[in-house]
């Protein structure tokens, strides 16, 4: 019992990671109807801004955690973000009108570049970091199994849930917000009532790149170490919460990231670790074959 | 979108406008860089890490990026813009279709003289089976994404079950490689159609990933299943192939000592090189006849529209099924023979990059169009044998050049179809016209 | 039940999560003759099409397709491609549907596709160019020339479909649903975006179809010379129901149907619908 209310703790704070990756699936698809395959890798950028940023500030002599924190997350935010906003211009804005195949080659084709340019700026090894957050609070001690509640662990969750709650207020109270739930309605009316869409469509990907720069740094606080790879599989899974919990909504991202993130952590614990990937990628055939629209989707019928 | 080219030259972008822009350009640049470039880490000797500073390269790379912005603008103003149409003179057009149709038989009596020209260059015949085997893998896979306009991202998925059938079958019952290719297709088909039930009712994007997940659950499962497969330690002391039985050995019961004739290692790449033709030859001209058949016509119409083909009685079910088994099992046969090339397959060679590079070859092709397909592997690969030495840099490159193409020509280098059947005389139809397909 | 009749609509119902598109429908088509289903816009006459040609499933009713040999389907029971394969049902698009990137000979040989699959052998006789297939291919050629002939279009039968001008790919729509050899042929707005000229053409190609291959057509129009010129028998449907039927004269002097085309204000229908039958 112990053991398992461990494993719900890890799963909860890997899935608060997943979810924020997610949101940008979600968003971004919801808007351009496109899998923006390149957005893992941005999340894996955000990773390395963050581990550098912390490099940087540690070395000309501040101490201050949460000083340190909160410069990171607000440095890897904006950088990221315009890394995202970059790719948007340069790869996908020329290809909106054109066919359907072209954006994704192209994102396919982005996610090579960011990956390859981490691994030929930063080299090919893995980067690990000191643990900057330690200590933690044992929660349960019985029958000799500890269940801890890292303080890192804790930083995860409460800034997911402040972020969530600020982008949900934005998303439904803002101009911004709603000029975009416009825009995935029906983009040439927006367009005709006056909406700005391709700024809207920038604003989008700014977003998401910028929750998922968090979630890079989350992870490195999480886990302690970055690679240039991590953008591919992590990006798979948040996509599969995407999916899971109804691609365009974004309550269900976050929801699904939670699924996922619990399933993998129990998989990993109670069957395999090895596949714990395969795992993943199956529950996102699962669910597209036979849930497509997601746990908080809407269902479409065909128009013929 | 097309437009034609206004009589008069467009109005010169002012020196500031292209200033302004390549400012901002260097500034976005400045920023991008600063930390990934300026700074460089690695786990240092301790385990801890390090870092030192390369501002020479960020400055160096900024000011690249103010003077290709520069550049492209300048080119923008002399070219116009993207997709603009270009009228050619109709004499020039007609010497490009003749051209045009005088390329393939070239080419194909070229590769045939591949091994005599260049019987003593190694590094040119290895070059060429590699790009003959590239040939054939998207000539496979233009008949699931280029004719019924399914996107398949797992196509290495098809490679590798094909290669790994041979090399278990070999190794562990030690069947010829005659004997497994035809069994390395059927399998690699039977995981097609497994593949495709799952996915008929999907479509485009989500397609595409799932299928791209299904080619990363074999490449894992490869990886795990180590008393299957050996893990990541791979398969090696695959047997090479054998012309009738006699293998190509040095020794007596070799063929150079039953022809008489001095051994030479040469003579194995020499048959390896016309086995990959031969089945790539083999796959063109089945995929050329299948499109002339109602199966292939019906791939093409459903690429086109899938509800126009359920009005029309076409099962499609069965349609997409058959495309996905067919591409499957040349991917199947391709794969046994990189197997048999190479002595040793380990899980490496069947990554997600493999997928997205022969998807690359088709798309930049022209999807449907053989020859398309064929000159893109050759460039491709050969443009990849270029980075021989700058390896990491290679990727990066591919990536950079698919972003451009699509931006460039989402349509691939031939721009059109060539009708299945005719009544007075052929007339290809523009890319503009067909559909890609969602799946 | 008459031999006379080659489709019986029986309590159709089509919800679509609360809206309900067609309410209890029943309605008659009888062979060689020429149906045509009317109605002001959002009637439900596209989905009833649908329903019958297998692209919904009904929520609720039958859809019963008699053959000339007395066989009989259940068309709710078969889904889509079966619908045109088993039960010779073919029908036309709103939004035309053809293969863009296909010459228009092609789209014709794409409508021969199950005839012709089985003469290829499953397609192992066509590999190997058996004679049996080139005589079945060479025949699928000439039904589909026949057919270009007869609607013009013989001298563009190797140009793309989706270069040919909006009238020629309305017919060739027809004459591709034709080459599948149909029973019932469902024509949805066929003569949509017509000019006069080429609507008295479609009426023309349609009483010859009806005529010379005895085909059975059900029509959806909104041009009325075309529905009053060829249609035998019209029903006329308004929110989802039935609110007429008959000859073409009965129903052009109705004042059910004149109301709801002329969107009579809700007193007048009300009345006009309370005193009818």
């Amino acid at each position: 019992m112990d053991y398992f209310a461990q494993q719900l703790i890890n799963g909860i704070v890997l899935g608060s990671i997943y979810g924020l990756i997610a949101i940008g699936y979600t968003m971004v698809y919801g808007i351009v109807g496109m899998i923006n395959f390149a957005h893992g890798d941005i999340f894996m950028i955000g990773g390395f801004i963050a581990l550098i940023s912390f490099l940087i500030l540690v070395s000309i002599g501040l101490t201050a955690v949460p000083v340190i924190l909160l410069i990171v997350l607000l440095v890897s935010m904006a950088i990221t973000a315009l890394y995202g906003w970059t790719v948007e211009r340069i790869a996908y804005r020329p290809l909106r009108h054109s066919f359907r195949l072209a954006p994704m080659l192209s994102a396919i084709g982005m996610s090579f570049v960011l990956s390859n340019f981490s691994q030929v700026a930063q080299g090919a090894r893995v980067k690990p970091v000191p643990p900057i957050i330690t200590g933690g609070y044992t929660l349960l001690d019985q029958n000799g199994f500890v269940v801890r509640l890292s303080n890192v662990q804790i930083i995860v969750v409460i800034t997911t849930i402040v972020l969530l709650l600020i982008f949900t207020w934005m998303v439904s109270r803002t101009r911004l917000g709603r000029d975009m739930r416009a825009c995935e309605q029906d983009q040439t009316m927006a367009a005709l009532l006056g909406v700005d869409v391709d700024r809207t469509i920038s604003m989008t990907f700014v977003i998401g790149s910028a929750l998922a720069a968090v979630a890079g740094m989350m992870y490195l606080l999480y886990y302690g170490l970055v690679d240039f790879y991590m953008g591919f599989v992590a990006g798979i899974k948040a996509f599969t919460a995407a999916v899971l919990g109804g691609i365009g909504s974004l309550p269900g991202a976050m929801l699904g990231g939670l699924a996922i993130g619990l399933i993998e952590t129990l998989w990993s614990a109670y069957f395999s670790v090895e596949y714990k990937d395969v795992a993943a990628f199956s529950i996102l055939i699962i669910v597209l074959i036979f849930m497509p629209t997601g746990l908080l989707g809407r269902p479409e019928v065909e128009k013929v | 979108m097309t437009v034609l080219e206004p009589t008069s030259a467009p109005r010169a972008p002012g020196a500031a406008f292209i200033f302004k822009k390549a400012l901002i350009s260097a500034l976005v640049a400045l920023v991008l860089f600063s930390l990934m470039i300026g700074i460089r880490t690695e786990a240092g000797p301790t385990g801890q890490l390090i870092y030192w500073t390369r501002f020479g390269d960020l400055a160096a790379l900024v000011a690249a990026v103010f003077a290709g912005s520069i550049a492209v603008e300048l080119l923008r103003w002399r070219w116009g813009p993207v997709g603009m149409v270009r009228i050619v003179p109709p004499g020039v057009t007609s010497a490009l279709a003749l051209a045009r149709r005088a390329i393939a038989p070239l080419l194909l009596i070229f590769a045939l003289l591949v091994p005599v020209i260049f019987y003593d260059q190694r590094y040119i015949l290895d070059l060429g089976i590699l790009v003959l085997t590239y040939v054939m893998l998207g000539w496979g896979l233009n008949v699931v994404v280029g004719l019924a306009g399914l996107l398949d991202l797992g196509y290495v998925a098809f490679y590798a079950v094909g290669a790994y059938s041979y090399a278990l079958l070999a190794t562990n019952f030690g069947l010829s490689f005659w004997i497994c290719l035809p069994l390395a297709g059927i399998l690699a088909s039977l995981w097609g159609v497994m593949l495709g039930f799952p996915v008929l009712r999907l479509r485009g994007d989500y397609l595409a990933i799932v299928t791209l997940a299904f080619g990363e659950i074999i490449r894992l499962v490869i990886i795990n299943w180590q008393s299957l497969t050996g893990g990541p330690n791979g398969v090696s002391g695959i047997p090479r192939p054998t012309m009738f039985g006699i293998p190509l050995t040095p020794g007596d019961d070799g063929l150079a000592a039953k022809l008489g004739i001095e051994f030479s290692t040469t003579h194995r790449i020499v048959f390896l090189f016309y086995i990959i033709l031969a089945l790539a030859l083999l796959t063109n001209w089945v995929t050329i006849r299948l499109r002339r058949l109602p199966i292939g016509r019906a791939w093409e119409a459903l690429r086109e529209d899938e509800v126009a083909c359920r009005a029309l009685g076409i099962n499609i079910t069965t349609t997409k099924l058959t495309a996905f088994a067919t591409g499957a099992m040349f991917g199947g046969f391709a794969g046994a023979f990189f197997a048999t090339r190479q002595g040793f397959i380990s899980p490496e060679s069947f990554t997600f990059q493999e997928s997205a590079l022969v998807l690359a070859i088709v798309v930049l092709g022209g999807m449907g169009s053989q020859l398309g397909v064929a000159l893109a592997a050759l460039t491709m690969i050969g443009g990849f044998e270029l980075f021989r030495g700058l390896e990491q840099y290679r990727m990066l490159v591919f990536g950079v050049a698919m972003v451009l193409l699509m931006i460039w020509r989402p349509r691939g280098l031939i721009g059109h179809r060539a009708p299945t059947v005719f009544l007075k005389h052929s007339q290809e139809i523009s890319s503009d016209l067909v559909k890609e397909g969602h799946g | 039940m008459n031999g006379e009749t080659i489709l019986t609509v029986d309590h159709l119902t089509m919800r679509f999560g609360g809206i309900v598109a067609v309410n209890d429908l029943s309605f008659t088509a009888e062979r060689r003759k020429i149906t045509a289903l009317i109605g002001p816009n959002g009637a439900g006459k596209t989905t009833v099409f649908n329903c019958i040609t297998g692209f919904y499933k009904p929520s609720g009713g039958t859809m019963r397709l008699t053959h000339d040999d007395s066989r009989m389907i259940q068309l709710e029971r078969l889904n889509d491609f079966r619908i045109s394969k088993q039960a010779k049902v073919a029908r036309t698009f709103q939004n035309i549907r053809l293969f863009p990137g296909m010459t228009a000979l092609e789209n014709l040989m794409v409508a021969q596709h199950n005839a012709l699959m089985l003469a290829s052998g499953l397609t192992f006789l066509g590999l190997i160019g058996a004679p049996s297939w080139r005589t079945a291919e060479k025949r699928a050629i000439d039904r589909a020339t026949e057919w270009l002939r007869r609607i013009g279009l013989l001298e563009r039968a190797d140009d793309a479909a989706g270069n040919l001008p909006y009238g020629d790919q309305r017919r060739l729509e027809i004459a591709r649903a034709m080459c599948t050899e149909p029973a019932l042929l469902c024509l949805d707005e066929p003569a949509a975006g017509l000019n006069a000229r080429e609507s008295a053409g479609l009426s023309e190609l349609l009483l010859t179809i009806r005529d010379e291959h005895g085909v059975s057509i059900l029509l959806i129009e909104h041009d009325m010379s075309v529905v009053m010129e060829i249609s035998d028998h019209v029903v006329v449907m308004d929110y989802g129901v039935r609110i007429a039927e008959g000859s073409p004269q009965e129903v052009r002097d109705d004042p059910k149907v004149i109301a709801a085309y002329l969107g009579a204000d809700e007193q007048e229908a009300i009345a006009v619908m309370e005193s009818g039958t």
